[in-house]
């Protein structure tokens, strides 16, 4: 079932001579992991914005075409209605940070939510210990390092687990572990919780194993939607510059000279356990 | 050169975030540094350049005291690049803010339009040459910000986070043009989280942790000892995740490039016929 729909989606940012994004028609599913990627500067983060409706209603600018969100048509209703479905963590954490302590960052958007008390409670501790910062919860968010500051960023969506995830770069100020423990329970939130994840990303290494589907983008427009593997033996995918992992490089250099494993991997894992198989059988 | 020496710091908070700092940077070198978040790793580089001073110990610039030089004297032999672009830039317009530096350095008419034009095209941003920097993406605004402090070429180049919000085609130019400075001998100093950068780019690295240096050396060595990483909170790099797992076969477990492993694996398969 769609969840997010988008029509020709065409957005022009107030004093723009072209478009941002242009005739952008994609369906995300309930429970989709998906990744959108694509060069800088392409509009990833402009979409997202047309997702939470920060686009058009903040940004202002021209809005064409169709979106549905959750059900609603994201032109007629307000952000703090669509807030109530679609979390989404800004690509400067710095951005989205205004309280005075790390712990009331993470519990404002329940504040506004019937929850009762002990369980936001519960919640905001989950989220504190999810994004590793149980321990910064008194401290004030600016005056935290940059991949503390995102770990907040991060936790304060966690605390809503809205219906839908939207992380642009989320990882991209955050240390190789903290990485993968915040893609491991993404991964968690959407396998068991079927929320949908819509996740921005350069590197494609990291994530790839979580995600059901793939979207490129190249100047403002989709360029290629497929699932992970599609898109990694993809020469258009190349062409536009999406980088590949080396766990999948190594697979073509090893090709290019006459080896070629059976499968082409996508992980680390499975290179490993394809050249193990292959050198533990001749 | 810098030279650090028991570098302590602490924030006016009182949190103390550098706990006897000791290290030499060479002229010349190449320098990665790495490690957890909140390890100290920017408010350490931020002493280069003297935007932050030592609580006790000290650090010396080409000889100098930090504490007896003005950052605005400091800025022209160690220019900065900011983990937050947004901390950096603050003109109307792309060129502007290219433009400003340059002309507080003193350069003139012709060398700065050509200053500005090679960093532009550098950098990829030509195209926003009159945009307001607040009107770009998050890559394109780090952008402006690198290629800012790159147009006046100073002697030493400190960058937090250079490869944030970039693209794979970015990255390698990024890293292409890092190499190209290192061997015109200036020294580059970066700060970053991206273990596959660091692998291609095989620098000296340090690894940090709660305000201490943990280890320090070449990156092929550091980055594929799975304890030491470990500790840092990073992840040894693809290339030697996939040897790690082979280290059975009697393969080595210290390659960090895909183009030696390739050839390490072909020269196995070459031998065990
Ligand atoms: N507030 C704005 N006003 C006008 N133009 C903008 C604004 N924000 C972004 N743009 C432009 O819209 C285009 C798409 O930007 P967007 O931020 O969506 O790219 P992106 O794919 O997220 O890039 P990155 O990977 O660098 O974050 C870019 O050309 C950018 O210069
Ligand atoms: N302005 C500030 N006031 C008080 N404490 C601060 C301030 N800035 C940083 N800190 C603290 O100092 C320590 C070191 O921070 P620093 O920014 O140097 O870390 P970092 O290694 O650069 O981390 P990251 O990888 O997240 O950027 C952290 O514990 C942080 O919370
Ligand atoms: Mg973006
Ligand atoms: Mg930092």
């Amino acid at each position: 079932m769609a969840i997010i729909e988008t029509k020709d989606l065409t957005y022009t940012y107030p004093g723009a001579t072209t478009p941002s994004i242009q005739d952008v028609s994609v369906t995300i599913n309930k429970g989709d992991f998906v990744i959108l990627t694509g060069p800088s500067g392409c509009g990833k983060t402009t979409l997202c914005r047309t997702f939470n409706g920060l686009v058009p209603h903040f940004y202002n600018g021209t809005l064409e075409g169709e979106i549905t969100v959750s059900g609603l048509k994201v032109a007629d209703h307000k952000i703090h209605e669509l807030a109530r479905h679609v979390g989404l963590v800004f690509q400067n954490p710095e951005n989205q940070l205004f309280a005075l302590s790390v712990e009331k960052d993470v519990a404002f958007g329940l504040e506004n939510s019937a929850m009762p008390r002990d369980e936001m409670r519960k919640r905001v501790d989950w989220a504190l210990q999810m994004a590793g910062i149980s321990e910064l919860s008194e401290r004030p968010p600016h005056e935290l390092s940059g991949g503390q500051q995102q770990r907040v960023a991060i936790a304060s969506v966690l605390s809503m687990q809205p219906d839908i995830m939207v992380l642009d770069e989320p990882t991209s100020f955050l240390d190789p572990v903290g990485a993968e423990k915040i893609f491991k329970v993404i991964n968690e939130l959407n396998k068991k919780l079927g929320i949908t994840i819509i996740l921005v990303e350069h590197r494609l290494d990291l994530a790839a194993k979580y995600a059901n589907k793939v979207i490129v983008m190249n100047e403002g427009t989709v360029a290629l939607t497929g699932t992970p593997r599609e898109i990694f033996t993809s020469e258009k995918a190349r062409l536009i510059g999406v980088g590949i992992p080396k766990a999948t490089k190594l697979y073509q250099h090893l090709k290019r000279q006459g080896v070629t494993l059976k499968t082409v991997p996508v992980t680390t894992e499975e290179t490993a356990n394809l050249l193990l198989e292959m050198l533990n059988h001749d | 050169m810098i030279e650090v020496k028991d570098l302590h710091f602490s924030y006016p908070t009182g949190l103390e975030a550098l706990k006897g700092i000791n290290l030499t940077v060479e002229d010349g070198e190449f320098l990665a540094i790495m490690g957890q978040n909140g390890a100290g790793k920017t408010t350490l580089v931020k002493h280069f350049n003297g935007l932050l001073k030592p609580t006790t110990g000290e650090v010396l610039v080409n000889g100098t005291s930090t504490q007896q030089i003005s950052v605005a004297k400091l800025a022209r032999n160690v220019g900065f690049v900011f983990q937050n672009p947004d901390h950096q830039l603050f003109s109307e317009s792309v060129e502007d803010e290219i433009v400003f530096a340059l002309k507080n350095f003193g350069f003139e008419g012709e060398t700065i339009k050509k200053q500005v034009d090679w960093a532009l095209n550098l950098l990829d941003i030509e195209q926003y040459r009159k945009t307001s920097p607040f009107m770009l993406s998050g890559g394109e605004r780090k952008r402006v910000a690198l290629a800012s402090i790159l147009a006046w070429d100073p002697q030493v180049i400190v960058m937090d986070e250079p490869t944030i919000g970039q693209d794979h085609q970015q990255k390698e130019k990024l890293q292409q043009f890092i190499i190209q400075l290192n061997a015109q001998k200036k020294t580059v100093v970066v700060v970053t989280h991206d273990v596959e950068f660091v692998a291609e780019c095989n620098p000296h690295v340090i690894l940090m942790s709660q305000g201490k240096i943990l280890v320090s050396g070449k990156a092929e060595k550091v980055l594929t000892n799975p304890q030491l990483v470990a500790q840092a909170s990073i992840v040894p790099p693809q290339i030697t995740q996939i040897f790690l797992r082979l280290a059975d076969l009697g393969l080595p477990t210290d390659v960090i490039d895909v183009h030696e492993a390739t050839k390490i694996l072909l020269e196995h398969l070459r031998r065990r016929k």
